[in-house]
């Protein structure tokens, strides 16, 4: 019992970074028609906020300290944050600590940036043109943007620690009285679980009790009668491809203590994602946050060790078996309406 | 003549001349020069370009004319290596049983799959196939180790049981061969200062992609290719008329299937290891890429795109540091160090990134990928000679 | 076109002389000449460096390279000559190998034995390479180790620790200086018993291939062996990059020790994991919860931030060795790039200066005259003391470095701390070890 509760919680963990991705994927395929292969990327470009954010915070300059040496014998040069000068060794530490946190507040303007840019300088341009070549030019997209990163920041993992108030682990099991030990769950990934809940829940209100997500909505089902009533149909949908671009970006930047962020993240998460987006059904976005939540879950019981024993290599293979038995018994995945992207 | 029309016929015979004298046109920089880094004419690149070529012209049967994309294309292609591979630890180096089997196996292979996933159109299609290509490739590499070797692939070896080949001499390799004659001979001519390679293992790829290149014109100009361009154009018209679309769908897809079984068959005949990552999604993403870089449903576009791919894979990223620094020591000094701080992320480690933007900028500029702008190209040749440029472009576009 | 041949450099050269000046096909055949493969010309000597330059390991890949410039700067005498002066053999003078310039040619092997198979053979075919070496993973190795025996031409490992590399996939012209994953539990088992006690409950994660199961093999039977207790051994998927799933059962299992048989990026993510789920302060059997490492990269570490401190491991080399091979190379290396080598880019220089040096004795470059020269080759001062490269499976013996990560690191290359040197006795074994049976090493291949 205990592992079942255990593993759900992992689902729902590992759940929301794939809902999250997939949420911002549907927005963008529903609102634009345009299939993204570079969201990933944007998902990847988010954690490197968090990056760049932790090392400007911690940008330091170099004083000598004659009593130690470096590993060649020359005299030690300590770096010294800047921060410590401005405001002190104990208030710097604070913010260098809270750099995850603080990113947040830089990876909203820089992701909507980001999105704006890419819609209006490239993605604008390929409305009218089919999915195959929108998948193309994404791809090459993403492969340019990771490669950008790597030539900054190298290959290997970047550690990004969270707070140091999120470190450690909350003990569920003596919370609801199990043994001690036996459900334990590090706090930062429930608050990644919470913070995912009330990015998910802030879009869909948005969606559902503005204005102007009333007109995204009737934009998506039925973009040329929108058009007609002499809506700007398009601008709108800019600013869509900036939110769904904030919300990978975000997803990004609260996975950095999970996981430390290397450059080809994006395009680990990338087909996982679209998994979940097609299994969600294409352009349904409830479909996609449930997909990402059941996929999750599903993935984490199948990797317990008695699963395992059962039947060997299932954890290898599970998310993709359970998308084909979907496919198969629900034509368009678990919410999708007909006539999308069939053809 | 063959069964093909006029400008069929010339351009099959224009890929012909092309492949017979590859190791000439490959090889245009005289060895020793600077430019050799540019030199593709070795076996093993040439070899990759033919193979890569069925490949993609296989694909191409499938999305090209029936419009489905498949996006597990490189299972079939590691089912097919791993099923030579076998023949080869098993019954004989020679590689007539091995192609036969990896064409065989990756057409059952892509029945069953092709059964399945062509249940579901669009983008469910080529979820389904990617599904089906992951599983492939996670139980490839884990589970199924003892089948397919896991990590380090599967090769042959001096002790495997080979039941109609005697037993090696001691030091002799396993390698691959024909009746005898094996895949790596090579025969070098020296002309001046130009060095051209003739391998064997090119010549039996290059073969098998000419009898592929021209079976695909036929299944194009077929009344079969004609139904699959109706399946691309409407299914539910076609439906209307009475007409079960998906036996002709599944037909394409085995053919398909087939010709990445042939492609992979003879990438072991070439070099005898299989390993798993050539069924990893980036590996069928590949050849998505090649089929539309080059021009899908083009007769041509496929083996263009393919071997752009595979030209960039191996020769930009092994240009390093120091033959930067050849390329650009006549420079003066400060100019060098620019230049090479310029042109250095672009190449070596950093290929992935050039190749990245050379794929934007074909998508974004020629939406019919290289064949078009090999056409536009030709326009612009044929408005200055003359006016009357209106029959037949360089290529049949489709 | 009756045998198989490499060459064309070999042809170049000779086809040079015989046609200079004429316009006529001349139509040569390279083995009359050679003898074996890419037989090098008078002047220079070319040199394959594949390493991955793309993909997850390729910061690794390219400190190997770093490694290569400076031994192919040292061979040709410049720099400050850095191991050559410690090295036990003496025949290496600074003038390149037999008086030839060495020149290189890298190539991207991408981590995937494919991609480094087809750039080795560019190598080979087309640049004339007459040595292939480098790599960041065992299975790379593996591949392009069976290529190059059957071109003919040697493989100088870089960083692989798959027993399977000297085992069950072992080939003459292959050789490996790096240690394996039996040396790694071998030398760990002992100091772990020391530090944890022999009555310890294990629980292994293992990344699903090869490498996994070989070194969760020689860990068990090793820490078995001095009384340990193996609750339970998971099989982890190599693209897995969240282990919570994973990591989660380990505390309720039983189990008071958790080994981690990832390494790169998986080793990164299932440690701070390990290290999220709260392990580190668990009690677990009355006892402190504990975590290992078999296979530590220092590169690695890095990304593993604070997480790794205390955490005992394995490793090859490192740079705060204070013999003076270790020495002389961290002060060339450190003066060249400004940081110091790792263990990959340690490997990667030891191994061309051995290949150089075997030439050198052997005064040829035929790829059997060199595996003659390597075979049971004694050496020393090259950063792990005194080395045998066994003739009966090409991999070198030598102490084992025992290390963890350190508590309060003084910069940040500083990550770990050698708890023990292990003699090479301890970590030796029979050629037909039963974790390195099934393989031949065969005869060495001169190629045309």
């Amino acid at each position: 019992m205990d592992q079942i509760i255990l593993q759900i919680l992992n689902g729902l963990d590992k759940g929301s970074a794939y809902a999250l991705i997939a949420l911002g994927l549907t927005l963008i395929f529903g609102t634009l028609g345009v299939v993204n292969f570079a969201h990933g990327a944007l998902f990847m470009m988010g954690s490197f906020v968090a990056v760049t954010v932790s090392k400007l915070l911690t940008l330091s300059h170099k004083v000598v300290d004659e009593t130690r040496t470096d590993f060649l014998g020359n005299p030690l040069q300590v770096d010294v944050p800047y921060i410590y000068d401005w405001f002190g060794e104990a208030a710097g530490n604070v913010m260098i600590d809270w750099a995850v946190p603080i990113s947040i507040l830089f990876a909203i303007p820089i992701m909507i940036g980001i999105g704006f840019a890419m819609e209006r300088g490239l993605i604008k341009h390929f409305y009218k043109r089919p999915h195959a070549d929108q998948i193309l030019v994404t791809f090459g997209l993403a492969i340019v943007l990771q490669e950008v990163i790597k030539y900054f920041y190298g290959a290997n993992p970047i550690p990004t620690p969270a707070p140091e108030a999120f470190t450690g682990s909350f003990d569920f099991g003596v919370a609801f009285g199990f043994d001690p030990n036996a459900i334990i769950y590090p706090y930062w990934r429930l608050v990644y679980f919470f913070f995912s809940v009330v990015v998910i829940g802030a879009v869909f209100a948005f969606l559902q009790f503005t204005t102007f997500g009333m007109v995204v909505r009737a934009g998506m089902a039925d973009r040329e009668t929108v058009g007609l009533l002499g809506i700007d149909i398009d601008k709108r949908f800019t600013i869509m491809f900036g939110i769904a671009a904030a919300v990978a970006g975000l997803a990004g930047v609260m996975y950095t203590p999970i996981l430390s962020p290397n450059y080809h993240m994006g395009m680990d998460f990338l087909v996982l994602s679209f998994v979940v987006v097609v299994v969600g059904g294409m352009g349904s976005l409830p479909g996609a946050v449930l997909a990402g939540f059941l996929l999750g879950v599903l993935e984490s019981f199948a990797s317990m060790p008695w699963v395992i024993d059962i039947a060997p290599g299932i954890n290898q293979i599970i998310i993709y078996l359970v998308a084909i038995i979907i496919l198969l018994t629900r034509p368009r995945g678990l919410m999708g309406r007909k006539g999308v992207m069939e053809d | 003549m063959l069964g093909l029309e006029k400008k069929d016929f010339r351009l099959m015979l224009i890929v012909v001349v092309l492949t017979l004298l590859a190791p000439f046109i490959l090889n245009p920089f005289p060895e020793g020069s600077e430019l050799a880094q540019f030199n593709a004419g070795y076996p093993d690149l040439m070899q990759r370009f033919v193979i890569f070529g069925i490949l993609a012209i296989g694909f191409n049967i499938l999305f090209g004319l029936t419009g489905y994309l498949s996006f597990g294309h490189a299972a079939f292609l590691g089912v097919g290596s791993y099923a030579a591979v076998w023949m080869f630890k098993l019954l004989s180096m020679n590689i007539v049983p091995a192609i036969l089997l990896s064409v065989v196996i990756a057409g059952l292979f892509s029945l069953v799959i092709g059964f399945v996933s062509l249940r579901r159109s669009g983008i469910y299609f080529s979820i389904l196939t990617l599904a089906f290509a992951q599983m492939s490739y996670a139980l490839a590499y884990s589970v199924l180790t003892p089948l397919t070797g896991g990590e380090t692939g599967l090769q042959p070896k001096a002790s495997d049981v080979r039941l109609f080949d005697g037993a090696l001499e001691a030091g002799e390799n396993a390698t691959p061969s024909l009746f005898g004659l094996a895949m790596r001979d090579t025969y070098e001519m020296s002309v001046g200062s130009w060095v051209f390679t003739f391998n064997f293992g090119y010549y039996v790829a290059a073969v098998m992609m000419i009898l592929a290149f021209y079976i695909s014109i036929r299944i194009f100009r077929s009344p079969f290719g004609m139904m699959l361009r109706a399946i691309k154009s409407n299914q539910t018209r076609m439906s209307y008329t009475g007409l079960n679309s998906k036996p002709y769908t599944l037909a394409a897809f085995v053919i398909s299937g087939m010709y990445a079984g042939l492609a992979g068959g003879l990438l072991v005949a070439m070099d005898p290891q299989a390993g798993a990552e050539r069924m990893f999604w980036t590996a069928s993403g590949e050849i998505v890429l090649m089929t539309i870089l080059g021009g899908a449903g083009t007769l041509i576009g496929p083996v263009l795109g393919a071997g752009f791919i595979k030209y960039f894979e191996n020769i930009v990223s092994k240009i390093n540091k120091a033959t930067l620094e050849q390329w650009f020591y006549w420079m003066p000094d400060g100019i060098e160090d620019v230049m090479i701080a310029i042109v250095y992320p672009f190449v070596g480690k950093g290929w992935h990134l050039t190749l990245g933007l050379l794929f934007m900028l074909v998508v974004i500029f020629l939406p019919g990928g290289l064949v078009q702008g090999g056409q536009k190209i030709a326009a612009i040749f044929r408005r200055k000679k003359s006016s009357d440029a209106k029959d037949g472009a360089t290529t049949p576009a489709e | 076109m009756s045998k198989s041949n490499f060459s064309r450099r070999g042809v170049l050269k000779t086809g040079a002389i015989a046609g200079a000046g004429l316009a006529l096909p001349q139509y040569l055949r390279a083995d009359a000449h050679a003898g074996f493969t890419n037989a090098p010309g008078d002047s220079e000597v070319v040199l394959g460096f594949n390493v991955p330059q793309t993909g997850p390991y390729a910061d690794e890949g390219l400190d190997e390279l770093r490694a290569y410039e400076l031994a192919v700067e040292h061979l040709n005498g410049g720099g400050d000559g850095g191991m050559m002066s410690t090295f036990s053999s003496k025949a290496l003078d600074g003038t390149g190998i037999l008086g030839r310039e060495v020149k290189y040619v890298t190539g991207d092997t991408q981590t995937k034995s494919d991609a480094a198979r087809a750039s080795a053979r560019s190598m080979i075919e087309k640049d004339g390479a007459i040595m292939i070496t480098g790599g960041s993973s065992s299975g790379v190795a593996v591949a392009v180790q069976a290529l190059c025996q059957e071109a003919g031409v040697i493989f100088m490992a870089g960083l692989t620790h798959s027993n399977d590399t000297t085992g069950k996939d072992k080939r003459a012209n292959g050789f490996r200086h790096f240690f394996n994953s039996y040396m790694s539990g071998a030398a760990l088992a002992p100091v772990l018993a020391a530090n944890y006690g022999t009555d310890r409950k294990a629980y292994h994660l293992t990344a699903d291939y090869n490498w996994g199961y070989t070194t969760e093999e020689a860990v068990r039977s090793s820490t078995e062996a001095l009384g340990w207790e193996t609750v339970n051994a998971v099989k982890t998927p190599l693209t897995q990059t969240d282990f919570s799933s994973y990591i989660a059962p380990v505390l309720n299992s039983g189990a008071d020790v958790l080994v981690l048989n990832h390494y790169g990026g998986n080793m990164v993510n299932s440690l701070t994991n390990a290290v999220q789920f709260g392990l580190r302060e668990a009690q677990a059997n009355g006892k402190n919860f504990e975590i290992i490492v078999p296979l530590y990269s220092r590169l690695m570490a890095k990304g593993a931030g604070a997480n790794v401190k205390g955490i005992f491991g394995s490793t090859n080399w490192h740079w705060s060795l204070q013999d003076e091979g270790s020495k002389a190379f961290v002060q060339s290396f450190g003066t060249k790039y400004g940081f110091p080598p790792s263990q990959a880019a340690h490997t990667t220089y030891v191994q061309t200066l051995l290949y150089a040096d075997a030439v050198t004795r052997a005064g040829s470059f035929n790829p059997c005259a060199v595996v003659e020269a390597l075979e049971d080759f004694e050496f020393d001062g090259l950063g792990n003391g005194k080395t045998l490269y066994r003739g009966a499976d090409h991999q070198c013996f030598k102490d084992v470095l025992v290390v963890k990560g350190k508590e309060n690191p003084e910069n940040e290359f500083d990550l770990l701390e050698i708890v023990e040197v292990t003699p090479v006795e301890q970590v030796t074994y029979d050629p037909d070890h039963p974790q390195f049976q099934g393989g031949e090493l065969g005869t060495c291949n001169p190629g045309a």
